[in-house]
C-alpha cells in the first residue's frame, strides 16, 4: 500500500463518516459545519486525482461561498433542535425505502456503465485537472457550453435581484 | 532514506521551515501589536507604553503573560466545541496562508539546496484566497457559538463584509494575472524580478489600490472594522471571549495583516526583489538573506500603512460599506480587467 492508497483511505473514511454526521446532526448549524468537512475531503480526492484547480475552487465556491450562505440563513432563522417537528413512523420509513432504492439505481448504475467497467481512476498521473490544461479546454473545445451557463448564471443574479427589490 | 515512496529528509526540511516561518509570523504579530500602540501615540500625540522594559519594548510579552493568565470564562449557554473551534479556525487560517509565500530565493545548507517557500503550487493564489475565505468561519463560528445576539449580529456583518469585498479582491487579482500569466507567486516575483523587468504596481496601479482596500476589508481594519463596532454592537464577535481565546481573535488579525503585506509584496511589489540590484551577481547565499530583510521591509511599510489609515479614518456606516463594495470598488475592478486585457491582446496584435 503506498501512500497515495493510504490517504485515498482516511479522506474516504473521513467523507462517509462526515456525511453522515450532517444527517444524524440534531442542530442544523452543525450539519452544515460537518458539511464543510465533506467539502474538504472532497476536495482532498481532486488533489489526488492531480486536479488541483477543482480542488481548490471546489473550495472556494462550495466551502467558502455557499456554505457561508446557508450558516447565514440558518443562524438568522434561529432553528433549534427542540423546534425540530416529529416526524411519523411511516415517513421515516417511506423515506428510507426511497432512500434504498435511490441507492440500488446509483449502484446498478455504476456498475452497468460501460465508460466504467474495469478503468480505475488516474491517480496522480492526469494532467486535465491542471489549471492551464482545463483552461484551455474550457475555451477552445468547450467554449459554446461555457458561455452559455455563463449567461445561465447571468440570468440567474439578475432574477434574484428582481425578487429581492422593493416597490 | 525512503520509506513509503516519500523522502523524509524533504518532509524534516519542510517541517522545519513551517515552525520557523509559523514562530517568525507570530513573533512579528505580538511586536505589531506593540508598533500599532506606539503608532497610535505618535499620531494622536502622546508617549504610548513605556513603562515595561526599555522604552515599553517588553509590553507584548506583558500583554500575552496578562491574556494566558486571565480567567477563561465559556458562557452556560454556549455551545462549547464550537465556542473553542472559532479562535482556533480563526488563527489557523491566519497562519496557513504562509504556505505559498516565496519568502525568498533557495539557500544552500549541508550541500542541500533548500527553497524559502515551503510549496510552490502551481495554483498558489488562488490556494491564498480558499484559505482566507475560511477565515470568515472562525468569526461565524465564534459568533454564533457564543449564544448573544451582538456577537452573532457582528459575525453576520464580519462574514458579508468579507464575501462582498473577496469578490472585488478576485477581479482585481485577475488582471495581475494576466499579465503574468501564471498562479504561482514564485513565478510572478520571478518575472517581477528579471532584469529589465518592471513591478507589477507599474503596470497595475489602480489594480493595486482596488487589492489594498480590499486586503484592509478582509483583515476588518478600520475604516472597515464593522465587526468589532463598540458602540453599536457593544465590543463585537468576540464579546463573550476571555483569555487566550480573545487572545487568539485579535492576534488573528494582525497575522491575517502580516500575510496580506506579503501577499500585497508578491504581486505587485516584486517580492523578494531588491530594486535596483541584479541578485544573480551575489552568493546565492547572501542573496537570500537579503531578499527575506527586502521582503520583510515591504511587509514593514504595508504594516505602517495599515497603521496609519486606522488612526486616520473613522469607521464606515454598514451601507456606505456595501455601496463601496459593490458599486464603486466591483466596477471599477471590471473596467480594470477589461482594460488589461484589452491592452494585452492589443500588444500581442
Amino acid at each position: 500500500m503506498d501512500t497515495i492508497q493510504i490517504l485515498f483511505f482516511i479522506l474516504s473514511a473521513l467523507a462517509l463518516f462526515s456525511a453522515i454526521m450532517v444527517l444524524v446532526s440534531k442542530n442544523p448549524v452543525h450539519s452544515v459545519l460537518w458539511l464543510i468537512v465533506v467539502f474538504f475531503t472532497i476536495s482532498g480526492h481532486y488533489i489526488l486525482l492531480n486536479a488541483q484547480f477543482l480542488a481548490i475552487v471546489n473550495l472556494i465556491v462550495y466551502a467558502g461561498a455557499i456554505m457561508v450562505l446557508f450558516l447565514f440563513v440558518i443562524m438568522l432563522m434561529n432553528l433549534n433542535a427542540e423546534g425540530e417537528p416529529r416526524k411519523n413512523w411511516w415517513m421515516k420509513l417511506a423515506g428510507v425505502v426511497s432512500g434504498g432504492c435511490f441507492l440500488m439505481v446509483m449502484v446498478s448504475l455504476v456498475r452497468q456503465a460501460t465508460e466504467l467497467s474495469g478503468k480505475a481512476a488516474l491517480m496522480k498521473t492526469g494532467d486535465i485537472g491542471l489549471i492551464k490544461n482545463l483552461g484551455k479546454a474550457l475555451f477552445s473545445d468547450f467554449v459554446v457550453p461555457f458561455e452559455i451557463s455563463s449567461v445561465l448564471f447571468l440570468s440567474a443574479m439578475v432574477g434574484a435581484v428582481v425578487i429581492g427589490k422593493k416597490d | 532514506m525512503t520509506l513509503l515512496a516519500l523522502d523524509w529528509i524533504l518532509m524534516l526540511e519542510k517541517l522545519i521551515l513551517i515552525a520557523i516561518i509559523v514562530f517568525a509570523s507570530l513573533g512579528i504579530a505580538l511586536y505589531t501589536t506593540f508598533s500599532e500602540r506606539k503608532v497610535a501615540a505618535v499620531l494622536q500625540d502622546r508617549p504610548g507604553p513605556n513603562r515595561a522594559g526599555p522604552m515599553g519594548l517588553l509590553q507584548p510579552l506583558a500583554d500575552g503573560l496578562k491574556l494566558i493568565m486571565k480567567e477563561e470564562i465559556i458562557p452556560n449557554s454556549a455551545s462549547k466545541a464550537l465556542f473553542i473551534l472559532g479562535p482556533a479556525m480563526a488563527m489557523t487560517a491566519a497562519l496557513m496562508t504562509c504556505a505559498v509565500i516565496p519568502w525568498s530565493s533557495s539557500v544552500e545548507l549541508f550541500g542541500r539546496k533548500i527553497d524559502l517557500q515551503i510549496a510552490d503550487i502551481n495554483i498558489g493564489i488562488l490556494y491564498v484566497f480558499g484559505v482566507v475565505s475560511m477565515g470568515v468561519y472562525g468569526i461565524m463560528i465564534g459568533g454564533w457559538a457564543s449564544n448573544n445576539k451582538f456577537s452573532l449580529m457582528a459575525a453576520l456583518r464580519g462574514a458579508s463584509q468579507a464575501i462582498s469585498y473577496e469578490l472585488a479582491m478576485g477581479l482585481s487579482l485577475i488582471a495581475v494575472l494576466m499579465i503574468s500569466g501564471s498562479l504561482s507567486l514564485k513565478t510572478i516575483v520571478d518575472q517581477q524580478m528579471a532584469p529589465g523587468a518592471w513591478w507589477n504596481i507599474v503596470y497595475q496601479p489602480l489594480g493595486f489600490i482596488l487589492f489594498f482596500v480590499c486586503a484592509m476589508a478582509e483583515c476588518n481594519r478600520t475604516p472597515f472594522d464593522l465587526p468589532e463596532a463598540e458602540n453599536e454592537l457593544n465590543m463585537g464577535y468576540h464579546q463573550e471571549y476571555s483569555s487566550m481565546k480573545l487572545g487568539f481573535y485579535l492576534f488573528a488579525e494582525y497575522v491575517n495583516m502580516i500575510m496580506s503585506s506579503a501577499v500585497m509584496a508578491s504581486l505587485y511589489f516584486g517580492g523578494y526583489d531588491i530594486p535596483f540590484l541584479d541578485e544573480s551577481t551575489l552568493a546565492p547565499n547572501i542573496a537570500a538573506i537579503l531578499g527575506v530583510l527586502s521582503l520583510l521591509t515591504k511587509i514593514v511599510i504595508f504594516l505602517f500603512l495599515f497603521m496609519w489609515i486606522r488612526w486616520t479614518i473613522p469607521r464606515f456606516r454598514y451601507d456606505q460599506l456595501m455601496n463601496l463594495g459593490w458599486k464603486s470598488l466591483i466596477p471599477l475592478a471590471l473596467v480594470n480587467m477589461l482594460a488589461t486585457g484589452a491592452v494585452i491582446l492589443w500588444q500581442q496584435g
